[in-house]
């Protein structure tokens, strides 16, 4: 498709955001070069769609094509979660044993972090790393997962209570 | 605590948390895993070579789709290697210390944003009318700096003021959210490709920079990396 204005724009728009859609790629693969992999098909994608692109954010609209081709590369390439069991929880106040080790958090190993992110199910862990790395807010990741607000808002509640009980039971272990 | 609740939702939340124990020790928990989630480590940035590589990769104007891009990409790897390194060896020299004291730039932006803060207060021309803040600046700078109020975002102008960065006067505008202050440097630089935002992190504080449409910017605040990011996105958006 020879417009090479058009290409320059679309570089523009597309390039500044690399380091957000490979940070999303890579949670979502959960590996470097899948992530590498899932980056590329993204950005080729986008190129194709770049005409339907309205203008306005260019990195929300390149990371709805990254979690798309992110779960698309995933299901063709055979990774199958195991299915965490869902536990039941009916609200999202602690009991009161855990106290000091919550406050804690924020001096937990940061590689105890990233594999309890990592242990989180995909659907928790995306709007966890759309919320807490990239700053977006409901509306945004909405759009960019494809899903109502209310159920973004109660994945990433899930997804931060699953953490912290995560997070709780791995320092446990360490003590 | 994400900044969704309207007004009068917040006031009876923080109304709630003030009686409630449990209810406080809750948010505060949150609030650390939150804190600690936040912070650079768990952010992935792009690894060194992927930009030169897709460009590589993607369709350029009048030639022929390859049929397999990923086969096609990791092919190119190899034959990239040699201009990644020279293009990293390029990149690195061009962040030498501007200044003969040996002040990197990003040194002397955390102190211009330091004393700003010191200051009485952080601007001369206090407004969040860009309408207002952008000629106060004629007479005073060479150039019209491009000036926008992202209040919508949740970051309204405060003003602005002059400053004094890599040898030459730039504009400093600043903005805020919540309690944090932003400072937002900008100055010319015409014949400058666009170059890509990039985080770096300066005692302390985190600084994001880039150039756009020959401008260069630099921007500080005390916010989280995701809202500095979101902050800047928007500010990259506008010029």
């Amino acid at each position: 498709m020879p417009d090479p204005q058009g290409h320059r724009d679309f570089e523009q728009t597309v390039l500044p955001h690399l380091d957000a859609a490979y940070n999303l790629a890579r949670w979502l693969t959960r590996n470097d070069q899948d992530a590498e992999d899932v980056v590329q098909e993204a950005c080729l994608r986008a190129l194709k769609f770049y005409s339907g692109f309205q203008g306005g954010d260019g990195r929300a609209w390149l990371l709805a094509i990254v979690r798309n081709t992110g779960y698309t590369w995933l299901q063709k390439h055979r990774v199958r979660e195991q299915a965490l069991p869902l536990e039941e929880t009916h609200d999202l106040i602690p009991d009161g044993g855990c106290g000091p080790e919550e406050l804690a958090l924020r001096s937990v190993d940061k590689e105890i972090l990233r594999q309890a992110v990592e242990a989180l199910p995909i659907e928790n862990r995306e709007v966890i790393v759309l919320r807490e790395l990239e700053g977006l807010s409901y509306k945004e990741i909405a759009t960019i997962a494809d899903l109502p607000i209310g159920t973004v808002m109660s994945r990433l509640a899930r997804g931060r209570q699953r953490l912290q009980r995560d997070l709780a039971a791995r320092m446990n272990e360490e003590v | 605590m994400d900044g969704e609740l309207d007004l009068a939702h917040s006031l009876e939340v923080e109304d709630h948390l003030r009686t409630c124990a449990s209810c406080a020790h809750a948010y505060r928990s949150l609030q650390g895993l939150r804190s600690a989630l936040q912070t650079d480590t768990l952010y992935y940035r792009a690894p060194a070579g992927l930009e030169a590589r897709l460009r590589a990769a993607l369709p350029q104007p009048g030639r022929t789709q390859r049929a397999r891009p990923i086969l096609a990409w990791r092919s190119l790897a190899l034959a990239a290697a040699l201009a990644i390194v020279f293009l990293l060896g390029w990149g690195l020299a061009r962040l030498r210390p501007a200044s003969p004291m040996g002040e990197t730039l990003a040194q002397a932006v955390v102190a211009a944003h330091v004393r700003s803060l010191l200051a009485a207060q952080p601007v001369d021309i206090v407004s969040s009318n860009h309408h207002q803040v952008k000629p106060w600046f004629n007479g005073k700078l060479d150039f019209a700096p491009p000036v926008t109020d992202l209040a919508d975002s949740g970051f309204p102008l405060v003003g602005g003021r002059l400053d004094y960065l890599d040898g030459r006067r730039v504009a400093a505008l600043v903005y805020k959210h919540g309690r944090h202050v932003i400072n937002l440097f900008v100055w010319p630089d015409p014949n400058a490709p666009d170059r890509a935002s990039r985080m770096t992190a300066e005692q302390g504080y985190h600084l994001i920079s880039g150039t756009r449409a020959g401008m260069d910017y630099w921007i500080i605040s005390d916010m989280d990396p995701g809202e500095l990011q979101q902050f800047a996105n928007r500010v990259e958006s506008s010029l």
